[in-house]
């Protein structure tokens, strides 16, 4: 027996792009004209899969396509993707503000959804008339704000300014009495997109932690759409990837965020070339070689990682230094190395330098490179963000139990006693 | 396994809302507008604390604005067109007509606009779209007392000064019964209204100027009777708000022109474009977010 709150089956939404205007008005007479002869509507058959980038033929698009998904009661389930991939869209059907162009929801207890906070404050009233709307509004009862009004005010932090229209709140308490409106609902399921992008880093803190209270001590079911991975990784029991209005995933929530990542990324590439060097010294290319000597962007563990520059080099640039830095794909810095190309260069004209990263040391992941050609403090002769990228493969390291989990950038070999 | 068992069981698998594409047309949820009475309350409480917030007269606007229109008729259909007041003192005609026809078309025209002035509430967070409207027109029925109370003071100062005695009796009970017809009927069309901007703003349009119309193939400026043995005499004949002005005056003065026939109609057409409006605007809201 399951413990679904929330049950979502075949749900597509349709939007129809462009303005309205007379077309639409014949749409609609033609839609009309197939209801009456009881035909299916013919636009739901000609929509496309929404991807805005390349132009479409139809003006119908598919915002979400056949989701199907279950909540159970106490789970928190993190919903990611890129822009445009129709969490929104989701969220919006979740919380009633639009319809299912097919297929339909199951929910079971109290919903509130958090799309924005402050929906309908009035900047001309003041904040304690705003507490009594907005909790109204997100379907609490006058006794129930009034039960807990002490304890929202103090939650945002504003007790001296509840009679004070809220127009002349500084932008961070009216957010803040917003949110703690919000987060003193009492529903079984809560909505919330994105709203924690608000605030400062302290009270951000405070409604994570509002949040992960309200799921755990008192076993509320919420759905968190967010770009923050952080927040999704720390709150989220449970994660889905949704692409391009596809389901792609829905699981483990470390393992949704490493296909978001991954899919998110450009296609590694192993090879960069200058398309327009600079006259005299720049970097003309950079290789990444396996063992085999050709290029290369998969690397087991414990393969050591070639990289190969082309530089060319000037008489006035001897004494500049090559460096690299390698980012993982949280974007963090995991080390940079550098030589001053003296060592190697004693003339001008093109010559290679050649790095190798030792095995064994980066653990599987995604890596970038960021390449800097330079005299410290005077010149930047080049400086390239990211020109090649290459993956560490999983390939039976001591954590391989643990994949998909941060265990950090790099493999030390410590000396246990 | 044991009865007890057996419902829990079943009630698992009771859901409490459903979230289908389309509903039936019958599926109209009046009763989710009862749990979400307070908000109903606190938007009649916001309309009238925010509109007069930062002015010096406050909710003396309310009575400023009457007394104004008041003084125009009074120049314009009195002194300079001349027409004829049905025997009632000019300044109290007026001034009831512009009562009465004030309410129905602030109802009218703020309701109209619901969806469109509203989408991003509306676009965020769920609630029985109808509270809004409603809210509307009871915060313009204590409009209509405010200025009811200014009619009532300028007949008690011509009562007091003997130019004109007020008309007290059990017609005075028709008066609410006129209050619930005219807002209904403003409801009703307003609604209609708003149900169509959403995805054609040409109605916004239209109801700008639409108003202004229909205030002259009202009798507010002029007495029904003044239309006797003209030939467009229909066209103020089958405005439903007719006989509503025309029996609001007889509650006062006891002179006007209508029947309980044509009062009929007007009740009629209150129930007919209430009814359209509720179904018009209950299969809108579920998905307007799309189209407005």
């Amino acid at each position: 027996m399951t413990n679904a709150v929330i049950k979502v089956e075949n749900i597509s939404k349709q939007y129809r792009l462009g303005q309205v205007g007379t077309g639409t008005l014949s749409h609609d007479i033609n839609r009309l004209w197939h209801r009456i002869r009881k035909k299916e509507d013919p636009y739901l058959k000609i929509g496309e899969e929404n991807d805005r980038t390349a132009g479409g033929e139809s003006p119908y698009v598919w915002a979400l396509q056949d989701i199907s998904f279950d909540v159970e009661k106490g789970e928190v389930l993190g919903i990611i993707g890129r822009n445009g991939a129709g969490k929104s869209t989701l969220l919006k059907i979740l919380s009633r503000t639009t319809t299912p162009t097919k297929g339909n929801i199951k929910l079971k207890g109290r919903v509130a959804s958090l799309l924005e906070v402050g929906t309908g404050f009035h900047p001309d009233l003041s904040g304690r008339d705003n507490v009594f709307l907005n909790g109204a509004i997100l379907g609490m009862t006058k006794p129930e704000i009034k039960r807990k009004f002490d304890e929202i005010v103090s939650f945002a932090g504003v007790e001296r300014y509840v009679d004070t229209p809220v127009k002349r709140y500084s932008s961070g308490m009216y957010v803040r009495l917003a949110f703690a409106v919000a987060a003193h609902l009492e529903p079984e399921i809560l909505i919330v997109d994105e709203v924690l992008a608000v605030g400062d880093m302290e009270f951000q803190k405070k409604c994570l932690g509002k949040m992960q209270d309200v799921s755990e001590k008192e076993g509320r079911t919420i759905l968190f759409v967010s770009h923050n991975m952080g927040a999704i990784k720390s709150l989220c029991t449970k994660g889905m990837l949704l692409e391009k209005g596809r389901l792609s995933f829905v699981g483990e929530t470390n393992a949704a965020i490493n296909k978001y990542l991954r899919a998110g990324l450009v296609e590694s590439k192993g090879y960069y070339k200058n398309p327009s060097p600079r006259l005299e010294s720049d970097i003309l290319e950079i290789k990444v070689l396996g063992k085999d000597s050709n290029i290369s962007e998969r690397f087991a563990f414990d393969e050591e990682i070639r990289i190969v520059f082309r530089l060319k080099v000037s008489q006035k640039h001897f004494d500049a230094l090559l460096g690299f830095r390698v980012r993982d794909q949280l974007e963090r810095n995991v080390f940079t190395s550098q030589v001053p190309i003296n060592k190697f260069v004693s003339r001008a004209g093109e010559h290679e330098i050649q790095v190798t990263i030792p095995s064994s040391i980066l653990v599987p992941n995604r890596y970038e490179i960021v390449v800097g050609f330079h005299k410290v403090n005077v010149e930047t002769i080049q400086f390239l963000e990211a020109p090649v990228q290459f993956v560490i493969e999983e390939t039976g390291t001591d954590f391989f139990q643990y994949a998909g989990n941060d265990y950090g950038c790099v493999f030390v070999d410590c000396d246990w006693q | 396994m044991d009865i007890k068992d057996m419902d829990s069981n079943l009630k698992k698998t009771d859901w409490d809302l459903v979230i289908k594409p389309k509903t039936g047309f019958f599926d109209l949820h009046l009763e989710d507008i009862w749990h979400y009475r307070d908000l109903l309350i606190l938007f009649v409480k916001r309309d009238f604390v925010a509109q007069y917030k930062q002015t010096i007269l406050g909710p003396l606007w309310n009575i400023i604005q009457p007394i104004f229109t008041t003084i125009m008729f009074l120049l314009v259909f009195g002194k300079i067109a001349n027409i004829p007041t049905d025997g009632i003192k000019p300044i109290l005609f007026y001034m009831s007509g512009i009562t009465i026809w004030n309410y129905f078309s602030s109802c009218f025209s703020n309701t109209s606009t619901t969806f469109v002035t509203n989408a991003n509430i509306f676009g965020k967070v769920y609630f029985p779209r109808l509270v809004l409207p409603l809210s509307v027109v009871i915060s313009n029925i204590f409009r209509f007392f405010i200025q009811f109370g200014l009619l009532l003071v300028m007949m008690i100062y011509y009562q007091v000064k003997g130019e004109y005695p007020i008309h007290f009796g059990f017609s005075w009970l028709l008066i609410p019964v006129l209050v619930v017809i005219m807002g209904g009927i403003g409801l009703g069309l307003g609604i209609i209204i708003s149900s169509l901007t959403t995805k054609y703003r040409d109605f916004t349009v239209l109801v700008g100027f639409g108003v202004q119309l229909l205030m002259y193939a009202t009798p507010v400026a002029y007495p029904l009777s003044y239309l006797m043995g003209k030939s467009y005499k229909w066209i103020v004949m089958i405005n439903p708000l007719s006989p509503i002005t025309e029996a609001f005056r007889y509650a006062l003065f006891g002179v006007g022109a209508f029947s309980p026939a044509t009062l009929g109609y007007s009740a009629l057409f209150m129930v007919v474009s209430l009814s359209v409006g509720v179904f018009m605007f209950s299969r809108i809201e579920r998905s307007f977010m799309d189209t407005v």
